[in-house]
């Protein structure tokens, strides 16, 4: 899942990272095809190249040795709202059809099963980054028809990447459908996890398995 | 600390207590706590730790924000204590906890818009988002030139702010560095400030370096020093994050008793910062930072 996360950064890509997950992929991707990738955390650290692997988004690793630290005003102006972001990468506790993203409640808002933490900065990415990439294990709970509370509009969302396969958003049927399966595993493991009828995307393929060396580099950083 | 707290917290106030992560002052916090402040308005972007205790410790009854969690780690029980279903008393089904939620970006400009003197701040946001429909304060705006439809989110004016920074002088003259946040925009948008510092450092020291000062002497009516003062979060260039403590916190805040004994131990317990130091098992040993030192400037003309 990380290096298929990896994968889907471009060199050069400036991305806005969102700590955990997608935290990880990054990194990966900058030791390995995307050397140039420019890493920006919410919490204002430009063009990091943290030492370890950070538990918080605000971890002090990310300013030793980062080009520039911003306040969040900046960050969220000049850099997010002016459109510099070509790649959001965001997680999620519930992804819908349509690719809305619920980070808020489980539940009624008044009444909640469940408090999650709310937006951060998801909704302000979701608006503005160019390509929205979701990182999420895939399950049925997780997987909705309609998701309980809408943080993030799924809008931007290009693709979700999960444990076992690749999901593109189609924007002419405003919704999520297959487009890669992981080695091993078939459409009916995918299909029974997702809480809609999930169509196929007609270049549907098998998504190959990372090479050795980019699992070498993934083992290095979590060794860091 | 327990003189400024005295004189400038009170019972029913907006308080800003800021930190992104980084430079939270739960020396400030904790002493909140100690004198039993009721009825707070707490505003952070991201209340964590700091904002599970207090509302573990009855000090809050409204939270602004935008991502309340354990950074990295996973939820703040006490806070969900205080907001979920299953916790809800069902005779009087009293919620104990208000809660006002925005996006960073709203939160941040909420701040702005107090900071400079505005009534709203705008921003391209919340469309297609169930935010707006929860929180009647982000509302829509035209803009007068394009015709644009707008968010609009109100200025945030805390009755106080409090920071915590690696140093200021004895005129309150503060320099941070690292993660700043939204330091700044909390401490321009209040009616009062307080500092908290690693260092108080000669007025010299600032002047030699005057664009690192965050925050101008004139606008701070009190300047604390308090070391060690944002553990367990960091300052840079002192001490590291203590992120063993905020793995730990999971265990503490998911049992309310447990929250409850550490409240008693580690707050009220102590009679001050230096009191709950002595208590973190090898702080200095874990903790204290390596250095990697900047280049100098010249400012000379």
């Amino acid at each position: 899942m990380i290096a298929a996360a990896a994968n889907e950064l471009r060199d050069g890509d400036v991305v806005f990272v969102g700590i955990g997950l997608p935290s990880l992929a990054c990194n990966l991707a900058r030791a390995t095809h995307a050397p140039n990738v420019v890493l920006i955390y919410e919490s204002g650290t430009i063009d990091t190249r943290p030492s370890r692997i950070p538990l918080s988004i605000g971890d002090p690793a990310l300013v030793t040795g980062a080009a520039m630290v911003a306040p969040m005003t900046d960050v969220f102006q000049m850099i997010l709202q002016r459109g510099h972001i070509d790649v959001g990468f965001l997680g999620a506790a519930q992804i819908d059809r349509a690719g809305n993203i619920n980070t808020t409640v489980i539940g009624p808002y008044d009444n909640p099963k469940v408090r999650l933490p709310g937006s951060g900065g998801a909704a302000d990415i979701g608006a503005h980054a160019k390509r929205v990439l979701v990182v999420m294990t895939l399950d049925k709970r997780a997987f909705r028809e309609r998701v309980d509370f809408v943080t993030t509009p799924g809008k931007r969302v290009r693709r979700v990447i999960t444990d076992k396969c690749i999901l593109d958003r189609d924007d002419e049927q405003d919704e999520l459908v297959l487009s890669g399966l992981f080695p091993g595993v078939s459409t009916a493991d995918v299909e029974a996890q997702v809480g809609w009828r999930l169509k196929h995307a007609t270049g549907l393929r098998e998504v190959p398995p990372p090479p050795a060396e980019m699992l070498r580099a993934l083992r290095a950083l979590r060794t860091a | 600390m327990h003189d400024a707290v005295a004189a400038h917290v009170h019972d029913g106030d907006v308080v800003a207590l800021e930190g992104f992560t980084h430079l939270i002052s739960f020396a400030a916090a904790h002493e909140i706590i100690r004198q039993k402040r009721r009825n707070l308005t707490l505003c952070r972007l991201t209340p964590d730790l700091v904002a599970d205790q207090m509302i573990a410790a009855g000090c809050v009854s409204k939270l602004v924000f935008s991502w309340a969690g354990n950074p990295g780690v996973g939820s703040l029980h006490a806070f969900r204590r205080a907001v979920e279903s299953s916790h809800q008393a069902p005779v009087t089904s009293h919620r104990s906890l208000e809660l006002e939620e925005y996006s960073h970006f709203g939160m941040v400009g909420r701040f702005a818009a107090g900071a400079a003197g505005l009534p709203f701040w705008p921003l391209r946001n919340y469309a297609d988002t169930d935010l707006p429909g929860v929180n009647s304060s982000i509302r829509t705006v035209t803009c007068p030139f394009t015709g644009d439809q707008l968010a609009a989110v109100p200025a945030l004016t805390p009755d106080i702010t409090i920071v915590h920074a690696q140093r200021a002088d004895k005129h309150g003259n503060t320099q941070m560095w690292g993660v700043l946040g939204v330091q700044k925009e909390a401490a321009f948008a209040a009616e009062r400030v307080v500092v908290v510092v690693e260092e108080v450092v000669d007025e010299s020291v600032v002047r030699s370096d005057p664009n690192r000062t965050v925050i101008p002497g004139f606008i701070v009516d009190a300047v604390v020093h308090e070391p060690w003062g944002a553990h367990p979060s960091n300052a840079q260039g002192y001490y590291d994050r203590d992120n063993a403590f905020y793995s730990e916190w999971e265990a503490i805040s998911r049992d309310a008793e447990a929250l409850k004994r550490y409240l008693d131990e580690f707050v009220y317990g102590v009679a001050d910062r230096s009191a709950y130091l002595k208590k973190v098992p090898a702080l200095r040993e874990r903790l204290t930072a390596k250095p990697a030192m900047s280049g100098e400037v010249n400012y000379g003309f």
